[in-house]
């Protein structure tokens, strides 16, 4: 791959955020000059960056404004009044549900695929990296092609399947998949198992450790960082994941978060746009929340792997 | 001779998990699909062999597949080197030492982590719509306002748009190639008189064409495959005038909305074909454009 190279550095280099290299203090005087490219800099930056997040604070101050003010004063961000009514009316649900269903139901599916993602492509990922035997060359190309591979291929076969094994509004489709390894995190691993050096398996091999104890004992630990990306991206993607539940779960009591916002679009009449965009904030919470706690994490994987 | 054996063996129980789900999940699929692209089957019945009637439909009958092509390859030919552009215009902006670069970085790239959820499809459909953000930008920038559901390009464009949104995961990946480039690099070119205009041209560029070839091979692929934003802000109809009828979204509605599952297998081959081609032009391509350092020694 193209980018493995400049990808295994990054890791090594974590992050490289731009924080106190240089020595304390504050002696260094600006010249004017480098005073006003500074603060031309910063306009530009942060100028773009308030572009980019306005439309999600738009939606924030949106959902506490009354329905039928939301359009007619949308160019001003404080709500006047200000009401928390969308978030009780949303959190009441839709079509007999409230909203605290199918938030358990996406934690469901959420937890029960990551834990199955994380551990088998664990397994495999192991077994590219360090194991040796007949055709690994061979399967490791077939993972790469399959990580390639548009997904709307396999969407009519996999329903057929689904459906004859009688799986249909049933979350197996979504989840029993994923103990299968996903291509995109076994290469995230292998990728993590390789800066680890050879040395340590062969110590632990001296000292009488076999491969499946090597592989628990200590790559397990070590790839730890690699492990929480892979958790981390599984639970975006199935939290956010649409094309499934719309396929597999077509009765309201198992539908996730995903299949409940597009519940209350299509319910969408002129009055319910404050809890629609109330209950989208709140779908948007746990996503935001996790981004900000394991941002490392995060931006590792993106710049080790070139995940999504 | 034992041990070799087992070597292999235990090889085999570690990946054992893909190889299983590759051909139940992957692989026969892939193949019934290609039989099934061959049948007029609807989930009910007992498929029927039409031959390549379902080909013979889509190319030559079905002026939706060709509104659905034209509108795929518009949305990924301009949103994809416009999302690689401002990805890359971005990360050069962030590759300074700054301390605020954690925090900007942060916020740059928070669209891409939330992009895919219903609620910022949700999101861009009102901010779109006739009393939307972006009709009283325009306004106050002294234009008329735009009906984007009711024009089918206009409503493209709001596809268009949500895409580049998300640049962030392209941008931390030129981010982290920028910081393996060499400064020395840069500080000769300077001492020989190169100016920013070169050093970007001549040295940035060049270093980065491995990375800028990765990311146009998957943002291509990712972008062939959009659903969700075409299905939500559409309400699922890919209207108005089929205007966000991504390929996706039309194989979807062939497949499942009106069960012509042999027709919406039919279409997934021809994608599977059109993605391959895609890429192999990509890598293919390559030779010519991206820069190795090993071969140029």
């Amino acid at each position: 791959m193209a980018d493995q190279s400049s990808g295994r550095t990054a890791s090594v280099s974590p992050g490289g955020m731009g924080l106190s290299k240089r020595p304390k203090g504050k002696s260094r005087e600006l010249s004017p000059a480098k005073t006003f490219k500074w603060t031309i800099y910063h306009l530009f930056a942060a100028g773009g960056a308030i572009i980019m997040v306005y439309p999600v604070i738009w939606l924030l101050m949106s959902s506490f404004k009354p329905s039928d003010k939301i359009f007619v004063t949308s160019d001003s961000l404080i709500p006047d009044p200000w009401i928390w009514s969308n978030y009780t009316q949303g959190w009441e649900g839709i079509g007999g549900y409230s909203f605290g269903t199918f938030i358990w139901n996406s934690l469901v599916l959420v937890v029960l695929a990551t834990i199955g993602a994380v551990i088998s492509s664990a397994f495999v990922a192991f077994g590219f990296a360090r194991l040796k035997f007949w055709g690994s060359a061979f399967w490791f190309t077939i993972m790469m092609i399959t990580l390639m591979l548009p997904h709307d291929v396999v969407l009519v076969p996999q329903y057929i399947l689904f459906s004859k094994l009688g799986w249909l509004n049933s979350i197996n489709p979504i989840v029993i998949p994923a103990y299968f390894g996903m291509p995109f995190f076994i290469f995230l691993m292998v990728q993590f198992i390789h800066t680890i050096p050879r040395e340590m398996d062969e110590a632990a091999t001296i000292d009488g450790c076999g491969k499946f104890k090597l592989f628990y004992r200590i790559i397990i630990p070590l790839i730890a960082p690699a492990l929480a990306t892979a958790a981390i991206f599984s639970f975006y993607w199935r939290w956010e994941d649409l094309i499934g539940p719309v396929l597999y779960l077509n009765k309201p009591s198992l539908y996730p978060v995903s299949m409940a916002l597009k519940m209350f679009l299509d319910a969408d009449t002129l009055s319910n746009w404050g809890a629609m965009f109330a209950m989208s904030i709140v779908s948007l919470l746990p996503v935001i929340g996790v981004f900000f706690l394991f941002q490392k994490h995060i931006v590792e994987g993106i710049s080790t792997s070139g995940l999504k | 001779m034992r041990t070799a054996w087992k070597n292999q063996l235990t090889g085999y129980a570690f990946i054992s998990p893909f190889i299983i789900g590759f051909l139940a999940f992957t692989l026969i699929p892939i193949i019934a699909s290609l039989y099934l692209s061959m049948t007029d089957y609807d989930l009910f019945t007992t498929p029927g062999w039409i031959g390549l009637d379902n080909y013979v439909e889509m190319f030559t009958k079905d002026k939706k597949y060709w509104q659905s092509l034209k509108v795929t390859f518009l949305y990924v030919f301009i949103g994809v080197p416009l999302r690689l552009a401002f990805a890359l215009m971005v990360a050069m902006l962030l590759n300074t030492a700054s301390k605020a670069i954690g925090l900007y970085r942060t916020i740059y790239y928070l669209p891409s982590i939330i992009g895919g959820s219903v609620a910022v499809s949700i999101m861009w459909r009102n901010i779109y719509g006739d009393q939307g953000i972006i009709n009283l930008l325009l306004n106050s920038l002294g234009l008329d306002s735009v009906r984007w559901f009711a024009d089918p390009l206009a409503a493209l464009w709001m596809l268009i748009t949500l895409s580049v949104w998300q640049f962030g995961s392209s941008m931390l990946i030129f981010l982290a190639g920028l910081k393996n480039i060499p400064r020395p690099l840069y500080e000769a070119a300077s001492v020989d008189g190169a100016n920013a205009f070169h050093r970007f041209f001549k040295i940035t560029i060049p270093m980065l064409t491995p990375i800028i070839l990765f990311n146009a091979i998957m943002q291509t692929i990712g972008a062939f495959m959009t659903f969700v934003p075409a299905y939500i802000i559409s309400k699922g109809t890919g209207g108005p005038l089929d205007g966000t009828l991504l390929y996706s979204l039309y194989l979807f509605r062939q497949g499942f909305q009106f069960f012509d599952m042999g027709y919406a297998s039919a279409m997934a081959w021809v994608m599977l074909i059109i993605v391959a081609v895609l890429t192999s032009v990509l890598f293919l391509s390559s030779k010519f454009w991206v820069h190795y350092e090993s071969k140029e020694g």
